[in-house]
């Protein structure tokens, strides 16, 4: 029990600490990386919370995908960072303000809010317990026949996002060399190929 | 003491919650870096993600944990397409600061 407690306070207050510096590190890449810290502890967090599956979701995705395409585009644009910066004071009243704001409802809703009597009798899935199926299975079975709809729909979510990023971003640069095997092959043999008749002892 | 580590549903929620204020904080905060507001969405949903957890895990119901990776899907796409909007912003301007976003003034 202690060492749980531990656990989760150590990934919880990392978890913050690297949030934190997320918004408040001068280098960008600097906030990706402090961002996959972020990630990570979430995803020990879920495994404390007994959701191993989405943990590795969690680390697969977020850290294998996201946050990469970030370090990537942080890297690939070529921005003034230290130009960036101006203002970050002058914005902190306002924001500081609102976020306080959100923290204190926030923190008066985590305080007050009670379970109702009759939740537990309003489970959308109810887990099956631990031996009967472990946290994958479980969401497995779940995902592929109640929610299967939801889960084709995903898959329909993330093809629409390939494509739109792969036509926003391609261009199609002049005066790039390219093979075009439509006109290599559609080639008539008299426009390649001159038979010359070449008189003996004379060059062309 | 024990009491201190016997970890509740309470404590995930006010992870969550300084999670979320951080991301709403980090949006203030950086006015003019897209990339790092971009990052700042991610928090915020990330703190959304604990939250669905943590109640799935308290109330036994699965159904918190599917609707945690649709979250974590549309997250991805939105990712992505904000990344590729960032790119071809920045061929077409050469800055991604957001005050410089207002052609659609007209």
């Amino acid at each position: 029990m202690i060492l749980a407690g531990l656990a989760f306070y150590g990934f919880a207050f990392i978890a913050i600490a690297s949030g934190v510096m997320v918004i408040s590190a001068r280098n960008p890449v600097h906030s990706v990386l402090f961002l996959i810290l972020a990630f990570f502890n979430a995803a020990g967090l879920f495994v404390l919370m007994g959701a191993e599956f989405i943990a590795f979701i969690l680390v697969i995705v977020y850290v294998g995908a996201v946050a990469v395409l970030f370090l990537f585009v942080v890297m690939m644009l070529d921005i003034n960072f230290v130009e960036m910066r101006q203002g970050f004071l002058q914005y902190l009243p306002i924001g500081g303000l609102i976020g306080t704001v959100l923290l204190i409802e926030l923190i008066f809703i985590v305080a007050s809010w009670a379970v109702a009597p009759e939740a537990g009798s309003l489970l959308a899935a109810k887990a099956p317990a631990l031996a009967e199926a472990h946290n994958t299975e479980a969401l497995g079975r779940l995902l592929y026949t109640k929610y299967i709809y939801l889960f084709q729909g995903a898959g329909m979510i993330l093809l629409l996002a390939m494509v739109g990023a792969i036509v926003l971003t391609l261009r199609a640069r002049p005066g790039v060399k390219r093979q075009r095997i439509g006109a290599q092959v559609g080639l008539a043999r008299d426009e390649v190929v001159e038979v010359k008749d070449v008189p003996t002892g004379t060059g062309i | 003491m024990t009491a201190l580590f016997e970890i509740t549903l309470a404590h995930y929620l006010t992870v969550a919650t300084i999670l979320f204020t951080l991301g709403v904080f980090g949006i203030f905060l950086n006015r003019k870096n897209v990339i790092i507001i971009l990052m700042s969405i991610e928090l915020m949903l990330l703190a959304v993600n604990i939250n669905l957890v943590a109640f799935s895990a308290h109330l036994g119901d699965l159904a918190g944990q599917v609707f945690t990776m649709f979250v974590l899907t549309v997250a991805a796409a939105e990712a992505a397409i904000g990344l590729a909007i960032l790119v071809v912003y920045f061929r077409n301007r050469g800055s991604i600061a957001v005050e410089d976003i207002n052609r659609l003034k007209g």
